[in-house]
Protein backbone atom coordinates (compact mmCIF):
# COMPACT_ATOMS: atom_id res chain seq x y z
CA UNK A 1 0.00 0.00 0.00
CA UNK A 2 1.38 3.46 -1.12
CA UNK A 3 0.11 6.39 1.10
CA UNK A 4 -0.77 9.53 -0.34
CA UNK A 5 -2.13 12.82 0.30
CA UNK A 6 -4.21 12.97 -2.79
CA UNK A 7 -4.56 10.67 -5.56
CA UNK A 8 -5.66 12.46 -8.70
CA UNK A 9 -7.08 10.30 -11.05
CA UNK A 10 -6.72 11.62 -15.05
CA UNK A 11 -3.63 12.94 -16.76
CA UNK A 12 -4.45 15.32 -18.62
CA UNK A 13 -5.74 19.77 -18.64
CA UNK A 14 -7.86 19.35 -15.65
CA UNK A 15 -5.49 16.41 -13.40
CA UNK A 16 -2.34 18.00 -14.00
CA UNK A 17 -2.95 21.15 -13.06
CA UNK A 18 -4.45 19.91 -9.68
CA UNK A 19 -1.86 18.00 -9.74
CA UNK A 20 0.65 21.05 -9.65
CA UNK A 21 -1.70 23.18 -7.31
CA UNK A 22 -1.69 20.01 -4.43
CA UNK A 23 2.07 19.55 -5.23
CA UNK A 24 3.08 23.28 -4.67
CA UNK A 25 0.95 23.14 -1.11
CA UNK A 26 3.68 20.26 -0.12
CA UNK A 27 0.94 17.56 -0.50
CA UNK A 28 1.80 14.24 -1.84
CA UNK A 29 0.20 13.72 -5.08
CA UNK A 30 0.21 10.90 -7.69
CA UNK A 31 -1.45 11.09 -10.45
CA UNK A 32 -3.13 7.56 -11.77
CA UNK A 33 -4.19 7.70 -15.87
CA UNK A 34 -4.10 5.71 -18.67
CA UNK A 35 -2.37 8.45 -20.82
CA UNK A 36 -0.85 11.59 -21.10
CA UNK A 37 -3.36 14.77 -21.64
CA UNK A 38 -6.46 13.42 -23.20
CA UNK A 39 -8.01 14.96 -26.02
CA UNK A 40 -6.30 18.02 -25.80
CA UNK A 41 -2.74 15.43 -26.88
CA UNK A 42 -4.89 14.03 -29.77
CA UNK A 43 -5.84 18.03 -30.83
CA UNK A 44 -3.44 19.30 -33.10
CA UNK A 45 -3.49 22.84 -33.19
CA UNK A 46 -4.85 24.52 -29.84
CA UNK A 47 -5.37 28.46 -30.69
CA UNK A 48 -7.21 29.37 -27.54
CA UNK A 49 -5.17 28.50 -24.61
CA UNK A 50 -4.45 31.66 -23.15
CA UNK A 51 -1.16 32.99 -22.66
CA UNK A 52 0.77 30.05 -25.02
CA UNK A 53 -0.24 31.35 -28.47
CA UNK A 54 -0.89 28.60 -30.95
CA UNK A 55 0.09 25.30 -29.76
CA UNK A 56 0.22 21.48 -30.65
CA UNK A 57 -1.70 19.66 -28.44
CA UNK A 58 0.61 17.44 -27.16
CA UNK A 59 3.64 19.68 -27.09
CA UNK A 60 0.74 21.86 -24.15
CA UNK A 61 0.31 19.10 -22.65
CA UNK A 62 3.98 17.93 -22.24
CA UNK A 63 4.08 21.20 -20.55
CA UNK A 64 1.42 20.92 -18.24
CA UNK A 65 3.02 17.02 -17.25
CA UNK A 66 6.83 19.04 -16.85
CA UNK A 67 5.20 21.51 -14.72
CA UNK A 68 3.03 19.58 -12.60
CA UNK A 69 6.25 17.03 -11.75
CA UNK A 70 8.62 19.83 -11.49
CA UNK A 71 6.23 21.05 -8.66
CA UNK A 72 7.25 16.80 -6.99
CA UNK A 73 3.96 15.28 -8.37
CA UNK A 74 4.47 11.54 -9.22
CA UNK A 75 2.49 10.55 -12.40
CA UNK A 76 1.91 6.68 -13.06
CA UNK A 77 0.55 5.48 -16.36
CA UNK A 78 -1.94 2.73 -15.36
CA UNK A 79 -5.38 1.82 -15.44
CA UNK A 80 -7.40 2.09 -12.31
CA UNK A 81 -9.66 -0.76 -11.76
CA UNK A 82 -11.65 0.39 -8.53
CA UNK A 83 -12.01 2.93 -5.50
CA UNK A 84 -13.17 1.84 -2.20
CA UNK A 85 -13.47 3.64 1.37
CA UNK A 86 -11.87 2.31 4.63
CA UNK A 87 -12.22 4.83 7.60
CA UNK A 88 -11.22 8.37 6.53
CA UNK A 89 -9.19 7.22 3.11
CA UNK A 90 -9.76 5.76 -0.36
CA UNK A 91 -7.84 3.02 -1.53
CA UNK A 92 -7.64 3.00 -5.23
CA UNK A 93 -6.28 0.35 -7.15
CA UNK A 94 -5.21 -0.61 -10.73
CA UNK A 95 -5.09 -4.39 -10.23
CA UNK A 96 -1.72 -4.29 -9.46
CA UNK A 97 -1.14 -1.73 -6.61
CA UNK A 98 -2.71 0.06 -4.24
CA UNK A 99 -2.89 3.51 -3.26
CA UNK A 100 -4.14 5.24 -0.50
CA UNK A 101 -4.94 8.90 0.25
CA UNK A 102 -8.29 11.03 2.30
CA UNK A 103 -8.99 12.88 -0.53
CA UNK A 104 -9.23 12.05 -4.31
CA UNK A 105 -9.72 14.29 -7.70
CA UNK A 106 -11.35 12.65 -10.51
CA UNK A 107 -10.64 14.21 -13.28
CA UNK A 108 -10.66 11.70 -15.83
CA UNK A 109 -12.28 13.03 -18.79
CA UNK A 110 -14.40 12.06 -21.41
CA UNK A 111 -14.30 8.60 -23.27
CA UNK A 112 -14.89 8.14 -27.12
CA UNK A 113 -18.22 6.96 -28.11
CA UNK A 114 -18.10 3.21 -29.04
CA UNK A 115 -20.28 1.90 -32.08
CA UNK A 116 -21.11 -1.36 -29.82
CA UNK A 117 -21.11 -3.74 -32.96
CA UNK A 118 -19.49 -7.23 -32.95
CA UNK A 119 -16.10 -7.11 -34.27
CA UNK A 120 -15.18 -3.92 -32.92
CA UNK A 121 -13.13 -4.42 -29.97
CA UNK A 122 -11.47 -7.19 -31.19
CA UNK A 123 -10.38 -5.06 -33.83
CA UNK A 124 -9.64 -2.37 -32.47
CA UNK A 125 -5.97 -1.27 -33.31
CA UNK A 126 -6.00 -3.36 -36.02
CA UNK A 127 -8.16 -1.34 -38.75
CA UNK A 128 -10.50 0.00 -35.91
CA UNK A 129 -9.55 3.63 -34.95
CA UNK A 130 -11.30 6.29 -32.71
CA UNK A 131 -8.93 9.12 -33.76
CA UNK A 132 -8.22 10.16 -37.47
CA UNK A 133 -4.90 12.24 -37.06
CA UNK A 134 -3.60 9.72 -34.69
CA UNK A 135 -3.65 6.98 -37.14
CA UNK A 136 -4.37 8.10 -40.25
CA UNK A 137 -1.40 8.41 -41.92
CA UNK A 138 -0.77 4.03 -41.38
CA UNK A 139 -3.88 3.87 -43.92
CA UNK A 140 -2.18 5.48 -46.54
CA UNK A 141 -3.66 4.37 -49.68
CA UNK A 142 -6.25 2.32 -48.20
CA UNK A 143 -9.57 1.86 -48.28
CA UNK A 144 -11.70 3.32 -44.75
CA UNK A 145 -14.81 4.19 -43.92
CA UNK A 146 -15.39 7.23 -40.92
CA UNK A 147 -18.59 6.79 -39.11
CA UNK A 148 -20.64 9.76 -37.67
CA UNK A 149 -22.24 13.02 -39.08
CA UNK A 150 -20.74 15.27 -36.65
CA UNK A 151 -17.82 18.27 -37.11
CA UNK A 152 -15.45 15.30 -36.02
CA UNK A 153 -16.59 12.66 -38.34
CA UNK A 154 -16.38 15.34 -41.16
CA UNK A 155 -13.10 16.59 -40.33
CA UNK A 156 -12.09 13.46 -40.46
CA UNK A 157 -13.30 12.26 -43.62
CA UNK A 158 -11.25 15.97 -44.86
CA UNK A 159 -8.20 14.24 -43.60
CA UNK A 160 -8.51 11.01 -44.30
CA UNK A 161 -8.90 11.53 -48.37
CA UNK A 162 -5.75 13.54 -48.99
CA UNK A 163 -4.29 10.19 -47.61
CA UNK A 164 -6.90 7.33 -48.21
CA UNK A 165 -7.01 5.80 -51.95
CA UNK A 166 -11.11 5.33 -50.95
CA UNK A 167 -13.06 7.03 -48.08
CA UNK A 168 -16.98 5.99 -47.25
CA UNK A 169 -18.75 8.15 -44.38
CA UNK A 170 -21.63 6.55 -43.04
CA UNK A 171 -24.32 8.56 -41.39
CA UNK A 172 -26.82 7.34 -39.35
CA UNK A 173 -29.51 9.77 -40.22
CA UNK A 174 -30.94 11.34 -43.68
CA UNK A 175 -28.47 14.79 -42.74
CA UNK A 176 -25.54 16.10 -41.43
CA UNK A 177 -25.17 17.17 -38.29
CA UNK A 178 -22.19 18.65 -38.68
CA UNK A 179 -22.52 22.94 -38.66
CA UNK A 180 -18.70 23.50 -40.97
CA UNK A 181 -20.44 24.29 -44.08
CA UNK A 182 -17.65 25.21 -46.16
CA UNK A 183 -15.92 21.85 -45.06
CA UNK A 184 -19.06 20.15 -45.61
CA UNK A 185 -19.02 21.59 -49.41
CA UNK A 186 -15.12 20.80 -49.28
CA UNK A 187 -15.76 17.39 -48.92
CA UNK A 188 -19.18 16.83 -51.01
CA UNK A 189 -16.84 17.71 -54.17
CA UNK A 190 -14.28 15.05 -53.44
CA UNK A 191 -13.82 12.72 -55.92
CA UNK A 192 -12.27 9.45 -53.31
CA UNK A 193 -15.57 10.88 -50.94
CA UNK A 194 -18.67 8.63 -51.04
CA UNK A 195 -21.36 9.92 -48.25
CA UNK A 196 -23.94 7.15 -47.77
CA UNK A 197 -26.80 8.31 -45.30
CA UNK A 198 -29.26 6.18 -43.23
CA UNK A 199 -26.49 3.90 -43.03
CA UNK A 200 -24.90 2.20 -40.10
CA UNK A 201 -22.16 -0.86 -39.45
CA UNK A 202 -24.14 -4.05 -38.14
CA UNK A 203 -20.88 -6.14 -37.23
CA UNK A 204 -17.06 -5.44 -38.16
CA UNK A 205 -15.49 -8.81 -39.90
CA UNK A 206 -11.75 -9.50 -40.29
CA UNK A 207 -9.40 -12.28 -38.68
CA UNK A 208 -6.56 -10.35 -37.93
CA UNK A 209 -7.59 -7.00 -39.36
CA UNK A 210 -10.43 -5.43 -40.59
CA UNK A 211 -11.59 -6.73 -43.56
CA UNK A 212 -15.07 -6.04 -44.42
CA UNK A 213 -18.45 -4.45 -42.55
CA UNK A 214 -21.62 -5.33 -42.81
CA UNK A 215 -24.29 -2.43 -43.32
CA UNK A 216 -27.46 -2.06 -41.97
CA UNK A 217 -29.43 -2.93 -45.62
CA UNK A 218 -27.71 -6.23 -45.19
CA UNK A 219 -24.62 -5.52 -47.79
CA UNK A 220 -21.20 -5.55 -47.29
CA UNK A 221 -18.64 -3.98 -47.98
CA UNK A 222 -14.56 -4.49 -48.28
CA UNK A 223 -12.77 -2.14 -46.72
CA UNK A 224 -9.74 -1.76 -44.26
CA UNK A 225 -10.19 0.65 -41.88
CA UNK A 226 -13.08 1.92 -40.02
CA UNK A 227 -13.04 5.41 -37.87
CA UNK A 228 -15.30 5.86 -35.47
CA UNK A 229 -16.19 9.57 -34.83
CA UNK A 230 -19.55 10.07 -32.82
CA UNK A 231 -18.65 11.84 -30.07
CA UNK A 232 -17.69 11.68 -26.01
CA UNK A 233 -19.43 9.85 -23.17
CA UNK A 234 -18.60 9.57 -19.67
CA UNK A 235 -17.06 6.44 -18.04
CA UNK A 236 -18.83 6.71 -14.69
CA UNK A 237 -20.49 3.50 -13.61
CA UNK A 238 -18.07 1.93 -11.55
CA UNK A 239 -18.50 5.55 -9.75
CA UNK A 240 -22.03 5.13 -9.17
CA UNK A 241 -21.33 4.18 -5.07
CA UNK A 242 -19.14 6.99 -4.93
CA UNK A 243 -20.44 10.54 -5.93
CA UNK A 244 -23.34 11.54 -7.57
CA UNK A 245 -23.55 11.78 -11.19
CA UNK A 246 -26.33 13.44 -13.29
CA UNK A 247 -28.47 12.01 -16.08
CA UNK A 248 -25.81 11.89 -18.40
CA UNK A 249 -23.33 10.29 -16.01
CA UNK A 250 -21.44 13.59 -15.22
CA UNK A 251 -20.31 13.71 -12.03
CA UNK A 252 -22.18 16.94 -9.95
CA UNK A 253 -19.66 19.30 -8.45
CA UNK A 254 -20.58 22.69 -6.76
CA UNK A 255 -18.83 26.33 -7.08
CA UNK A 256 -15.24 24.84 -5.22
CA UNK A 257 -15.30 21.14 -7.06
CA UNK A 258 -16.44 19.20 -4.52
CA UNK A 259 -18.56 16.24 -4.80
CA UNK A 260 -21.34 15.53 -2.34
CA UNK A 261 -19.26 13.02 -0.92
CA UNK A 262 -16.09 14.51 1.78
CA UNK A 263 -12.89 13.81 0.68
CA UNK A 264 -13.89 13.28 -3.22
CA UNK A 265 -13.16 16.05 -5.90
CA UNK A 266 -13.24 16.35 -8.90
CA UNK A 267 -12.56 18.87 -12.48
CA UNK A 268 -12.83 18.89 -16.05
CA UNK A 269 -15.21 17.39 -18.64
CA UNK A 270 -16.00 14.10 -16.16
CA UNK A 271 -18.24 16.90 -14.31
CA UNK A 272 -21.23 18.98 -15.01
CA UNK A 273 -19.39 22.21 -15.87
CA UNK A 274 -21.41 23.13 -19.47
CA UNK A 275 -18.19 23.99 -21.30
CA UNK A 276 -15.47 21.45 -22.04
CA UNK A 277 -12.61 23.55 -22.62
CA UNK A 278 -8.98 22.93 -22.25
CA UNK A 279 -8.88 26.57 -19.92
CA UNK A 280 -12.12 25.59 -17.96
CA UNK A 281 -10.62 22.12 -16.94
CA UNK A 282 -7.24 23.84 -15.92
CA UNK A 283 -8.79 26.33 -14.03
CA UNK A 284 -11.62 23.69 -12.87
CA UNK A 285 -8.45 21.27 -11.14
CA UNK A 286 -6.62 24.10 -9.82
CA UNK A 287 -10.15 25.19 -7.70
CA UNK A 288 -10.25 21.42 -6.76
CA UNK A 289 -6.78 21.08 -5.77
CA UNK A 290 -7.73 24.04 -3.46
CA UNK A 291 -10.28 22.35 -2.16
CA UNK A 292 -9.05 19.32 -1.66
CA UNK A 293 -5.85 21.14 0.14
CA UNK A 294 -7.99 22.68 2.58
CA UNK A 295 -9.61 19.47 3.28
CA UNK A 296 -6.93 17.37 4.09
CA UNK A 297 -4.98 19.83 6.17
CA UNK A 298 -8.42 20.51 8.33
CA UNK A 299 -8.11 16.56 8.94
CA UNK A 300 -4.46 16.73 9.72
CA UNK A 301 -4.71 19.74 12.03
CA UNK A 302 -2.63 21.55 10.19
CA UNK A 303 -2.85 25.58 8.33
CA UNK A 304 -4.07 25.44 4.80
CA UNK A 305 -1.44 28.43 3.98
CA UNK A 306 -2.37 30.46 0.78
CA UNK A 307 0.13 29.68 -2.14
CA UNK A 308 1.02 33.41 -2.22
CA UNK A 309 3.73 32.49 0.61
CA UNK A 310 5.49 30.32 -2.07
CA UNK B 1 18.21 2.91 -30.38
CA UNK B 2 16.46 3.67 -33.41
CA UNK B 3 16.39 0.69 -36.24
CA UNK B 4 15.42 0.44 -39.59
CA UNK B 5 14.08 -1.50 -42.51
CA UNK B 6 17.61 -2.43 -42.93
CA UNK B 7 19.25 -3.81 -39.36
CA UNK B 8 15.34 -4.65 -38.16
CA UNK B 9 16.36 -8.16 -38.89
CA UNK B 10 20.00 -8.36 -37.50
CA UNK B 11 19.16 -6.57 -34.56
CA UNK B 12 15.63 -7.88 -33.66
CA UNK B 13 15.08 -11.48 -35.84
CA UNK B 14 18.16 -13.04 -35.25
CA UNK B 15 18.58 -11.52 -31.53
CA UNK B 16 18.88 -14.79 -29.65
CA UNK B 17 20.07 -13.66 -26.02
CA UNK B 18 16.92 -12.52 -24.85
CA UNK B 19 13.67 -10.69 -25.37
CA UNK B 20 13.02 -7.58 -27.89
CA UNK B 21 10.92 -4.75 -26.98
CA UNK B 22 10.01 -2.64 -30.56
CA UNK B 23 8.22 0.90 -29.71
CA UNK B 24 6.80 1.92 -33.59
CA UNK B 25 6.21 5.52 -32.97
CA UNK B 26 5.54 8.59 -35.46
CA UNK B 27 7.09 11.97 -35.24
CA UNK B 28 3.16 13.28 -35.75
CA UNK B 29 1.61 10.86 -32.94
CA UNK B 30 1.02 12.84 -29.82
CA UNK B 31 1.06 9.52 -27.25
CA UNK B 32 4.01 8.42 -29.25
CA UNK B 33 5.96 11.54 -27.45
CA UNK B 34 5.24 10.05 -24.29
CA UNK B 35 5.95 6.68 -24.87
CA UNK B 36 9.40 7.20 -26.71
CA UNK B 37 11.45 8.56 -23.39
CA UNK B 38 9.53 5.55 -21.15
CA UNK B 39 11.51 3.49 -23.97
CA UNK B 40 14.70 4.90 -24.93
CA UNK B 41 15.31 4.82 -20.32
CA UNK B 42 14.16 1.23 -20.81
CA UNK B 43 16.55 0.50 -22.86
CA UNK B 44 19.34 2.52 -21.54
CA UNK B 45 18.70 0.20 -18.10
CA UNK B 46 18.43 -3.47 -20.33
CA UNK B 47 21.37 -2.83 -21.85
CA UNK B 48 23.59 -4.47 -18.96
CA UNK B 49 21.12 -7.87 -19.27
CA UNK B 50 20.23 -9.70 -22.18
CA UNK B 51 16.60 -7.66 -23.29
CA UNK B 52 16.88 -5.03 -25.75
CA UNK B 53 14.82 -2.31 -26.43
CA UNK B 54 14.22 -0.34 -29.87
CA UNK B 55 11.96 2.51 -31.55
CA UNK B 56 11.19 1.78 -35.07
CA UNK B 57 9.78 5.12 -37.17
CA UNK B 58 7.21 3.75 -39.13
CA UNK B 59 7.44 6.87 -41.63
CA UNK B 60 10.88 5.67 -42.24
CA UNK B 61 10.48 2.05 -41.94
CA UNK B 62 7.73 1.22 -44.40
CA UNK B 63 8.58 -2.07 -44.96
CA UNK B 64 8.75 -3.25 -41.28
CA UNK B 65 5.48 -1.09 -40.51
CA UNK B 66 4.04 -3.27 -43.26
CA UNK B 67 4.70 -6.53 -42.06
CA UNK B 68 3.68 -6.78 -38.68
CA UNK B 69 0.87 -4.81 -39.98
CA UNK B 70 0.81 -1.52 -37.68
CA UNK B 71 -2.62 0.46 -37.65
CA UNK B 72 -2.15 2.28 -34.59
CA UNK B 73 0.54 3.68 -32.60
CA UNK B 74 1.99 3.63 -30.10
CA UNK B 75 2.12 -0.34 -30.58
CA UNK B 76 4.80 -2.56 -28.88
CA UNK B 77 6.25 -5.58 -29.86
CA UNK B 78 8.10 -7.92 -27.81
CA UNK B 79 10.05 -10.27 -29.84
CA UNK B 80 11.65 -13.89 -28.91
CA UNK B 81 14.04 -15.83 -31.16
CA UNK B 82 12.27 -13.66 -34.01
CA UNK B 83 8.94 -14.09 -32.84
CA UNK B 84 6.06 -11.81 -31.99
CA UNK B 85 5.20 -12.98 -28.17
CA UNK B 86 3.29 -10.05 -27.12
CA UNK B 87 1.56 -6.80 -28.75
CA UNK B 88 0.92 -3.61 -26.99
CA UNK B 89 -1.25 -0.81 -27.95
CA UNK B 90 -1.27 2.45 -26.42
CA UNK B 91 1.04 3.82 -23.46
CA UNK B 92 2.60 1.67 -21.54
CA UNK B 93 4.82 2.81 -18.43
CA UNK B 94 8.34 1.04 -18.01
CA UNK B 95 6.66 -1.62 -14.85
CA UNK B 96 4.77 -3.44 -17.04
CA UNK B 97 7.15 -3.21 -20.20
CA UNK B 98 9.68 -4.50 -18.08
CA UNK B 99 7.33 -6.98 -16.31
CA UNK B 100 6.71 -8.14 -19.81
CA UNK B 101 10.31 -8.74 -20.93
CA UNK B 102 10.53 -10.93 -17.52
CA UNK B 103 8.28 -13.53 -18.91
CA UNK B 104 10.27 -14.20 -22.31
CA UNK B 105 14.04 -13.97 -20.58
Amino acid sequence: MQKYDVIIIGGACAGLSAALYTARRALKTIVLTRDIGGQAAITTEIENYPGTGSILGPELMNKFKDQAENAGAEIKLTQITSIRKEGDEYIVTDGTDEYQAPALILAFGLTHRVLSVPGEKELTGRGVAYCATCDGPLFKNKIVAVVGGGNSALEAVDYLSDLCQKVYMFVRGDKFRADETEMLEQVQNKANVEIRFNTSITEIVGEKKVEKVKLNDNSELELNGVFVEIGYTTQTDFLQNLVALDERGQIIVDQQGKTLTPGVFAAGDVTNTPFKQAVISAGDGAKAALSASRYVKNLKGLADKPDWNR
Amino acid sequence: MELNDQNFEQEVLKYTEGPVLVDFYAAWCGPCKMQGPIVEALAEELKSGKSRAFKVNVDSSPETTAKYEIMSIPTLIIFRNGEVKEVLMGLNNANVLKEKLEKYQ
